[in-house]
Formats: C-alpha cells, structure tokens, sequence
C-alpha cells in the first residue's frame, strides 16, 4: 500500500496540522488503512454500488419563494460581517 | 416515586389527571440535575427559566382538555440539533457561542406535542466516537460507574435518561450512536429507519448514514416519542413519505409465532462471557414469550467496520467543510481565505474529527476513489442484501448491541481503530439503512453494568421491533433496576 501523504491531504482538507499531529495521525491511519485492506479480499466487480439507503430517486419541489430566517439573526452567528455582508481576508489581488 | 423517575407514560397519566402541573414535573426534574450532574456532566447547557416558562405556557394551554401526547414531559436535547435561540456546537470548540436560527424538524414536532426542552446534552465531537470521550466540553460519566464512559456518541443522553436527569432525550445514530450508549447506560434506545424521521435541522455527520431518534426509560415510551417525530418533511429530501403507524398500538399484539433471528456472525469468539450470557438468556425469554428462534446468517459482517469507516469519514469530510470561520463559529485570521481556513480548522477541531477528516478526504482523493470510496459502497450492496436475505426466514434479528459493557475513562483513546471496532454490532444496520432498538437485558456481575440486547428490522419495521421490545421488557423488568446515584 502507498504511504499517505499526510500533509497534502491535510492541504486538500484546508486543515492545518503540528508536526506532531501529523506524524500521529499517519501512524493511526496506517493501521486503520491495513484495516480497510480487508474490503480487497472480495470480488465486487459485478456488485453496484450503494450511495444511500432511501428507497427515493429524483424528488422535486416547485421552485416557490418561502419565508427563511431574518438575516439579521444569521450574521449574529458570524465572525465578522458588516453592510449585510460576510467580512472575510482580500480574495483578489 | 419521585416525578423525576417516572416514564412518559406514568408522569402523562399524572398531568393528564392534573395531580401535577407541567411546571412541578420540569421543576422536579431540573431539581434531580441540580442533585447529581455534577458528578455526570451529562448536560452542557440549561436554561431553567426558560424550561420553566415553557412548562408555564403548557400548564395555561390546559393539558388534561387538549390531549397532547408529550404534554409537559421534560426532554433534553443532543447538542447537535438545532433549537431556536438555543446554542448548537456539537461539542466542538468551532461551533463555540454558536446560536441556532431555527428549529429542526423533530424539535418543531416535540414542541408542537406540548414537550419541555430542557436543554443540550454532551456528546462526542460532530457525533464522531463511542465514549463521549472527544467532546471538546469533558467527559459524561456512566452513570452505574463514574470511571466509566457513557457509550457514545449521545452519551449525555442516555446518561441524561438513566440517571432520571430527563423523562426522555433526543440522539442521533450514524453508526450506533443511540443504541451503544443506551446499552451501556441501561435505557431504550431506537433508530428508526434511514427516511422515518427528517434530518431537518440536525448538523450532518454522515448523510447517508444519520438518523434522530428517541432515548427513553421503557420500550412503550420509545413507540410513543417515535410517533412523535416519525414522518414526512418536504425540507429533508431523504425523508420518505410513508404513512406514520400508531407504534403504540402495535404493543400489545405480543410475539406469538414471531420467527427471531439469530445472526451466527454476531456470537462470536472473544465476545464478553457475561455479555454473551446475557443474550442468550433474552433469546431463551423470547422463545418462552412464543417467538421462533431461526439460526441466520449476515455474511458480510467482519467488513462492516471498513466499510463503514470509509464510507462515514468520506462524507463527513464533504459535511464539515462548511465549518471555514467565513459564516459562524470560530475564525482564525489569516493574510488569505485559504490561510484563513486552515488555521481555523486547525485549531477548532479536535484530534479525532481531524483523523476522520482526513481520512475521508484520502479516501475521496483522486486515484484513491475507486480503491477505497468506491469499493466500500460496494461492498455497502453486500452488506444490505445481506439483511434482505435475512429478513426472508425472520421478522425481527437479535443481537448483542455492543461487544462489552462500559469501558473505562481514558481505555481505548489511544487507540482509534479499537476505539472503532467496538461499534461492530450496531454499524451494519446503518449501512443498511433499516432499524434497530437497544433494550436493557441484564448486568454484569462485578462491577455492575448495563448490557443491552439489540433487535434489528426491516425497513420500515419499527412496528416489529418494538413490539419485540415491550414484550422483553414486560418479561422481565431490567428497566425498573436503576443506579444508585
């Protein structure tokens, strides 16, 4: 099996990790990865997929304006917000 | 007895007859949490006052003329569903202050039921674990054994409930997170159906996987908190419109000539003795009861856990995404939004929500899709028509909930992957997307613990197990047996 690469996929996750963090969390995954390899002891090539349990396909709803909470009450829960906007660090140069 | 300790059904009698008012029952109950959480710590938050005006406006709307079904019964809440007005932070230091906007389907069915909210109940981190152990908050304490963990991840719940903290409490399960800790704290716990009850409101873990559901005193109570919550949402789009049966009703029915279950993958060597014991002794009940005992066989148990692992961290990665400090919750600033981001979610989640999320994103990744993600959805097939199979020679499939009773504080934290294993029995059903319910079914000799008999249905068979539940329970009274707090 491939070594994970601990710190791109924490880059993928947009989650910063210590050294430390890493170098445990490598060592754990490692033994959960042997784990998993179990699944390669079957045949599924014949075998679809399941994605979810609900016996549900395609559910529609019309496309109506409804009521929804006061955006006032919302931007309450933000870090930082002004004008009724979300504030968040310079996104373009 | 003490108002408190009574079931749904005992303390609606008393309402219903007006001998006590919704006020004196929420009183009595915030009375017994101020007598012992602190030595369990099953609540992170309460409002008194608001619990008690709530049972104020119960008591003006007259219980005893408008008959509802959960008139002035005190609930708590697991801190991973939305309240209006209410904190909601999944345990977790991202969600810190975070007030919730609106309420979530199952809260707006209790509250329409003339339910008390009390408050939020400690759980594992974004329901991620066994023991409550990764709340960011502390930990529960089993309330048989303070060094011992609650089961997880609605631990405060179940502690909640068997500690007489709440007449009932609300949890979810995406991988048995009901059912264990209910087994290990000795109360019922049920998870209906993947669609039964929407998901309206409660933070994702693991779409496909999680469902709300009821932690109560007695099976009885359970089939009334479910015809409580159970039905269709328009604002859940897995939520499937299926007519909602009277589940109390069905009770009484017994289970004469009922055809039980047994997997053979589930008794397995290694297995606690007492805990094996105990199972076979409520297998032996069941038959004297009049059910027909079938030996079955779930082949494709021993993968559930990897399957289970891959499938549930994958979608967990996608779910908390959204915690990135732009709209709620925690930030940590950054010179970039992606600096930004990941400083914040470094320092927000805890180590195991971090393990999970990066596993799923592995799992997900480009040229590792098919060889785990895609695999483990196809082995989810085998593993549902396993059950399909199963329920062809039975109605109902009893098995040990959790492999142990509770363990101690601090045992298995060090160890994710055992940590992970202990949740054997309970997972399958949620791959499968059917139902399951933990009963108390006896204790362990030395030191005395819980030990929970776990009876599996068919999709849409709450009816069944339930029936099978009651029935168990009336048999033999394990319910009744309570910790001396």
């Amino acid at each position: 099996m491939p070594e994970m690469d601990v710190s791109y996929v924490a880059y993928l996750a947009r989650l910063e990790l210590s050294a430390t963090e890493k170098q445990k969390i490598s060592a754990q995954l490692k033994d959960i990865l042997s784990y998993v390899a179990k699944l390669n002891e079957l045949d599924v090539s014949k075998v679809e997929p399941t994605a979810h349990a609900t016996p549900l396909t395609n559910v529609l709803r019309k496309d109506e304006v409804r009521p929804s909470v006061e955006r006032g009450r919302i931007l309450k829960n933000a870090p930082d917000n002004a004008r009724d906007l979300f504030i968040v660090p310079k996104i373009v140069e | 007895m003490s108002l408190h300790a009574l079931t749904i059904h005992e303390l609606r009698d008393k309402l219903r007859r007006g001998d006590v008012s919704a006020r004196e029952a929420t009183q009595a109950v915030l009375d017994r949490i101020a007598a012992v959480d602190d030595k369990l710590k099953a609540y992170l938050w309460l409002n008194p006052d608001d619990a008690l005006a709530q049972a104020e406006a119960v008591d003006r709307a007259g219980i005893a003329k408008n008959g509802k079904l959960l008139g002035g019964i005190p609930v708590a809440i697991k801190d991973v569903i939305n309240v209006d007005g209410q904190p909601c932070t999944c345990a977790s230091k991202i969600l810190k202050g975070y007030i919730s906007v609106y309420d979530a389907f199952v809260i707006k069915r209790l509250r329409e039921a003339g339910a008390v909210l009390l408050g939020r109940t400690n759980m594992d981190e974004f329901a991620m674990g066994s023991s409550t152990e990764n709340s960011s908050w502390g930990v529960t304490r089993n309330p048989w054994d303070f060094d011992r963990i609650p089961g997880g991840s609605s631990g405060g719940s179940a502690a909640a409930v068997a500690s007489d903290e709440a007449i009932a409490a609300l949890g979810s399960d995406t991988g048995g997170s009901i059912r264990q800790p209910a087994a290990v704290c000795g109360c019922v716990g049920l998870k209906p159906t993947y669609g039964r009850v929407s998901r309206y409101g409660l933070v994702a873990f693991a779409s496909s996987l999680d469902q709300i559901g009821p932690l109560t005193k007695t099976a009885a109570d359970s089939a009334l908190m479910l015809g409580v919550l159970a039905g269709h949402d328009a604002s859940d789009s897995t939520s499937v419109p299926q007519p909602v049966p009277d589940y109390t009703a069905a009770l009484g029915q017994g289970i004469k000539g009922l055809r039980v279950g047994l997997p053979k993958e589930y008794f397995i060597e290694g297995m606690d003795r007492e805990i094996d014991a105990a199972v076979r002794a409520a297998v032996k009940k069941l038959a004297e009861l009049g059910a027909e005992v079938v030996e079955i066989s779930l082949p494709h148990t021993q993968y559930a856990v990897a399957v289970y692992y891959l499938i549930a961290t994958a979608e967990a990665s996608a779910n908390l995404a959204r915690f990135d400090g732009v709209r709620y919750g925690l930030r940590i600033p950054g010179k970039d939004p992606i600096e930004m981001y990941g400083k914040t979610r470094g320092a927000g989640f805890g180590p195991e929500v971090k393990r999970r999320i990066i596993l799923g994103t592995y799992a997900l990744s480009a040229g590792y899709y098919d060889a785990y993600y895609l695999r483990a959805q196809k082995v989810r097939t085998l593993i549902r028509r396993d059950f399909e199979q199963a329920f062809t020679k039975c109605d109902a499939i009893v098995t040990p909930t959790s492999p142990t009773a509770a363990f101690k504080v601090g045992e298995k934290t060090d160890d994710p992957l055992q940590m992970y294993l202990s949740d054997i029995f309970t997972i399958s059903v949620n791959l499968a997307g059917n139902c399951g319910v933990s009963v108390p079914c006896g204790f362990t000799t030395k030191p005395k613990l819980p030990i929970g008999l776990q009876i599996l249905g068919k999709a849409f068979g709450e009816e069944t197990i339930l029936r099978v539940a009651h029935a168990y329970e009336q048999a033999t009274g394990w319910h009744k047996d309570k910790p001396n707090l």
